[in-house]
């Protein structure tokens, strides 16, 4: 069930192409149509999901035998979780990219292409077949940015492909040093797991794949495609570069980078999580201090990431549950945010720039936009009650064991955190200052949000306050994961 | 010899013979029948004679399973260069069928004519293991494509291009023709294996290291390797599209398969030299000849605004990694070389024939008369997104699984100090640097709205036919390597290393 994700998805990016141009209703319909049955499909999966020894292997056929390379899907708890979170964002997506009119069926394309590539990523057991979905990812994220995008797109699209690409590069480096040196002429990841390499070679094969998935979850100092990248892409494609996109990044750390080479991560632990939260710290404080809307949120995206990245490099289970925990619940704060900044509010002033927002009274003129953003604030401010607060925390838990100062640091960049937020969300909507003289909304009053919109929004607040309120719901899942045989290095590494 | 050796060997060369007599009679039709028929009839007419003579060639070879070796290797039939012909003939048919919509010649049937000499030239290239053959084939292969550049009378870049291109190309012939005679002075034969036993028995020697160097320096003009890629560029740029298209592809298949049998088969005790002696191998060399092209193909080819250079410019950093393909172990370096040669022929022809549409109906081969493509031409815009993206290196296109190969291979020679490891980490980063070039062309034909007057283009059946075609062999190739591979791999196989 979980497969038909994958090819559901690229059905649909070929059906939505093949749709007329001068016909967008009909495209919308296929995009609807798709997101709903991914979404479906991965919804059946997890409730189906009966993992053996912590993994369910979906599917396995000899692909390329000459070199050994398999279309083996699997799933684990970790898969299912961003497999649903993928769904949710692409839904979402749909429902906020509904006002798209000029060229609907080729966004929706590039929309579903990169969809699909997602999924396969986090449904991969082999090596190659993982990389083949990852860079699938890269060049539908170049178009959606550099036709449909705003502040300077050609170079936003164009950095954010080569930073994937150099990413990627990096990672198939690795991949191949991996494959030669461990002679099993294999691509299974659980095989390349089982094999202990040489200490001296995952002193360097282990940053080269972590720092080249890292790129694209955005680790310090490499995130500066993310604000860029999150800013000058559409709406839909903003949700999904923070929802998924960026979790790519980090599930590639998790599944590749750690998994084959648990003694290289040992021997780099501080330095990550290092790196780490100096993002965290980082890009919360020039999250404080921006000017563009959309910046603000580009810039907390970075500062999250860097709890996920945290909490993979603590070597301790709680850290490594919290930080996919994390993944996800970022995944959909972050659309929402998004879905805010860029549908709700920039769509229709078409500004970003916060000074210019802050006389507009949108309190009064998009109520609804305003509670979403203050419930988005205070889920993405780790709230108790969204799931940002339990992820946060049990990312904090396992770097308090591992490395006390650090998560300290971690902590204050938390407290930033809140306070960006806050003032952010008093600015844009609840600011003292009186509207201009004559006030924007006279002359073209705004249009009302629309029912994709609400619903969009509806959905994603519902998935952060269930998982908020009843974490087990996914931790049940996610937990059981790190018992599988693929985790088998890191936990003896860990001293698990 | 008795009558009966001379019809063996009639039927082993059948497969020229036809691909020669169809040559023969393309010229007596064009030349007898049809003078003052409208040009576009004429093309057809040749181009489909053409088709059918490859096809009757091809449909030859796999009835007849004739395997063997003639004379002491002037003539060698085995079923790797066998699928090498297929390819080939293959590529030859592609570049007739995108000759018809090109107007660049009174003279069809000599133009069909020397195409197909060409590609007997390059058929006899691949079945020869004998020093003698190789230089003559070389040379009719050589000879014609000179010809084949300067076939456009009307331009003046055609003329210099072609002048360029047999300079250079007389140079380079001058330097194997002394690398050749300087490897018969000291083994005393030309055939490839012997020699290969000779020099086993005379070990490194400074003067074989001559001879090398000279055979490299041949070949690495004929693949546009650097520094022996001058030509390429201008050649590229001032052909008639067809005869670009041929160079690029055909040309480049042939060039590096009797490259890489004459190393690999030839000097394969040579590949480290011997560092007592002070005489270097070909290991060494080609890894910075690789190295080079691939860096200055790739840094150039930014700059470039026309899109033939570029193309030209990615030609030589391909060529590149062609090269790194030579440094694999035994069958893998002729497996990852050929499939990477086979599916970069096919992907240069595909984006060359969308090329040609956009030189005829826009007029020109900059990046602007790109602009708005996937509007006036969307399913030729798709097919450049995939050929392009392909050359880049992006799965699951068959460019990227070339690469994978490519690289996959030279890392397992050695696996556990990783010899080549700096090699495929350049290329690595290169072809990053190349997909920042291909998105600039992607750019224009995607982001960049056409002018408001442009109109659709109007791509003819014929062209669009190839091109679609050779997009989905292009995707295919990539999802279902396994196909071209195993078919590599069998005819490999039955021969050792």
């Amino acid at each position: 069930m979980l497969a038909w994700t994958i090819y559901l998805s690229f059905a649909g990016a070929l059906a939505c192409l093949l749709t007329p141009r001068a016909n967008p209703r009909a495209t919308r319909a296929v995009a609807l149509g798709t997101a709903l049955a991914g979404l479906f499909c991965g919804l059946a999966g997890a409730i189906q999901f009966k993992p053996v020894n912590g993994l369910e292997v979906i599917t396995r056929v000899r692909w390329i035998p000459a070199l050994g390379i398999d279309f083996s899907l699997a799933a684990d708890g970790i898969s299912v979780t961003l497999v649903l979170l993928t769904g949710i964002a692409a839904l979402a997506g749909v429902l906020f990219s509904w006002n798209v009119e000029r060229r609907t069926n080729e966004f929706f394309a590039f929309f579903f292409a990169l969809i699909g590539g997602v999924y396969g990523v986090f449904l991969s057991l082999d090596l190659f077949l993982l990389f083949v979905f990852y860079e699938i990812a890269i060049v539908p994220k170049y178009f959606l940015i550099a036709i449909w995008g705003s502040t300077r797109r050609d170079y936003a699209a164009m950095k954010l492909a080569l930073y994937s690409f150099i990413g990627s590069g990096m990672v198939l480096i690795g991949m191949l040093a991996a494959y030669a040196v461990s002679g099993l002429a294999s691509f299974d990841l659980q095989a390349l797991a089982q094999h202990s390499f040489a200490p001296e070679f995952q002193r360097w094969a282990f940053p080269l794949v972590f720092v080249g998935f890292a790129i694209l979850a955005g680790m310090w100092p490499f995130h500066t495609w993310a604000p860029t990248g999150h800013s000058a892409a559409p709406t839909a494609a903003s949700m999904l570069l923070a929802g998924v996109v960026m979790k790519l990044g980090a599930y590639g750390c998790l599944r590749v980078a750690m998994t084959l080479f648990p003694e290289g991560l040992k021997m780099w632990q501080h330095e990550l999580a290092a790196l780490a939260v100096t993002g965290i710290v980082y890009g919360a404080l020039v999250a404080l201090v921006q000017k563009d809307f959309k910046f603000v949120i580009g810039y907390s995206s970075v500062s999250h990431m860097g709890f996920v990245l945290l909490g993979l490099v603590t070597l301790n289970e709680v850290g490594w549950s919290g930080a996919v925990l994390q993944m996800f619940s970022h995944g959909v704060i972050a659309g929402l945010l998004f879905a805010v900044v860029g549908r709700m509010v920039y769509d229709r002033t078409h500004t970003r720039d916060l000074d210019a927002l802050e006389g507009m009274g949108l309190t009064r003129a998009m109520p609804f936009a305003s509670v979403t953003f203050v419930i988005a604030g205070f889920a993405s401010m780790g709230m108790p009650g969204f799931s940002g607060f339990i992820a946060e925390l049990q990312v904090l838990i396992g770097a308090w064991q591992a490395f006390p100062k650090l998560a300290l640091l971690a902590g204050v960049g938390i407290v930033i955190g809140v306070v960006y937020t806050l003032k952010t969300t008093a600015t844009v909507f609840f600011s003292d200052k009186p509207a201009p003289a004559e006030p924007h909304d006279l002359d073209h009053p705004l249009e009302p949000i629309t029912v994709p919109e609400r619903l969009g929004a509806a959905l994603l607040i519902f998935c952060t306050v269930v998982v908020g309120l009843h974490p087990r719901l996914l931790l049940d899942i996610i937990v059981p994961s790190f018992k599988s045989p693929l985790f088998d290095g890191l936990r003896k590494v860990a001293g698990l | 010899m008795n009558p009966a050796d001379y019809l063996q060997l009639l039927t082993a060369l059948a497969p020229e013979v036809i691909v020669v007599c169809t040559a023969l009679l393309v010229l007596a039709v064009d030349l007898l029948g049809l003078q003052g028929k409208p040009h576009s009839y004429r093309m057809s007419i040749a181009a489909g004679i053409t088709t059918l003579g490859c096809a009757a060639a091809v449909v030859w070879m796999f009835i007849n399973p004739t395997v063997g070796n003639w004379h002491g290797g002037m003539l060698v039939i085995d079923p790797l260069n066998k699928t090498v012909k297929a390819v080939l003939l293959l590529l030859t048919v592609l570049t007739a069928i995108l000759s018809v919509d090109c107007k660049f010649t009174r003279h069809v049937g000599e133009y069909f004519a020397l195409l197909l000499l060409a590609t007997v030239g390059m058929m006899l290239l691949v079945s020869t293991e004998e020093l003698l053959m190789i230089f003559a084939s070389l040379e009719l292969v050589s000879l014609t494509l000179y010809i084949l550049v300067a076939f456009n009378k009307d331009s003046r870049q055609s003329a210099e291009a072609a002048l360029k291109y047999f300079l250079f190309g007389g140079m380079s012939a001058a330097f194997l023709l002394f690398g050749f005679s300087l490897l018969y002075g000291l083994t005393g034969t030309t055939h490839v294996p012997k020699m290969a036993e000779k020099i086993f028995t005379i070990g490194a020697d400074p003067l074989l290291t001559v001879a090398l160097v000279m055979v490299v320096i041949g070949f690495g003009f004929k693949v546009a390797a650097v520094p022996f890629h001058l030509w390429a560029p201008d050649a590229y740029q001032g052909a008639p599209l067809p005869s670009a298209v041929f160079i690029a592809s055909g040309s480049k298949v042939a060039s590096f398969f009797v490259f890489a049998k004459v190393l690999l088969l030839g000097f394969s005790q040579l590949g480290w030299g011997d560092e007592e002696k002070a005489t270097g191998g070909w290991i060494p060399l080609l890894s910075i000849i690789a190295a080079v092209s691939m860096v200055l193909g790739n840094l150039a080819a930014i700059k470039q605004t026309s899109v033939r250079r570029l193309l030209a410019y990615s030609a030589i950093a391909h060529a590149g990694y062609m090269l790194i393909g030579f440094l694999a172990p035994g069958g893998d370096a002729f497996g990852s070389l050929l499939f990477y040669v086979t599916t970069y022929a096919l992907t240069t022809v595909g984006a060359f024939g969308v090329l040609g549409v956009v030189e005829s109906q826009v007029g020109g081969d900059q990046l602007k008369d790109f602009a708005g493509l996937a509007r006036r031409a969307p399913v030729l815009a798709w097919c450049l997104m995939v050929f392009l993206l392909s050359l880049a290196g992006i799965p699951p296109l068959a460019g990227f699984f070339g690469k994978f190969y490519l690289f996959a291979a030279a890392l397992t020679n050695g696996a556990h100090n990783l010899p080549f490891l700096w090699l495929v980490i350049l290329g690595i980063a290169m072809s990053c640097v190349s997909l920042y070039y291909y998105l600039q062309v992607l750019k224009q034909v995607f982001v960049v709205e056409a002018d408001e007057n442009a109109r659709p283009l109007v791509v003819s059946s014929l062209s669009r036919v190839v091109v679609v075609l050779l997009a989905v062999v292009t995707v295919l190739l990539g999802c279902m390597p396994g196909w071209l591979l195993d078919t590599i791999h069998t005819a490999i196989g039955e021969r050792s290393w």
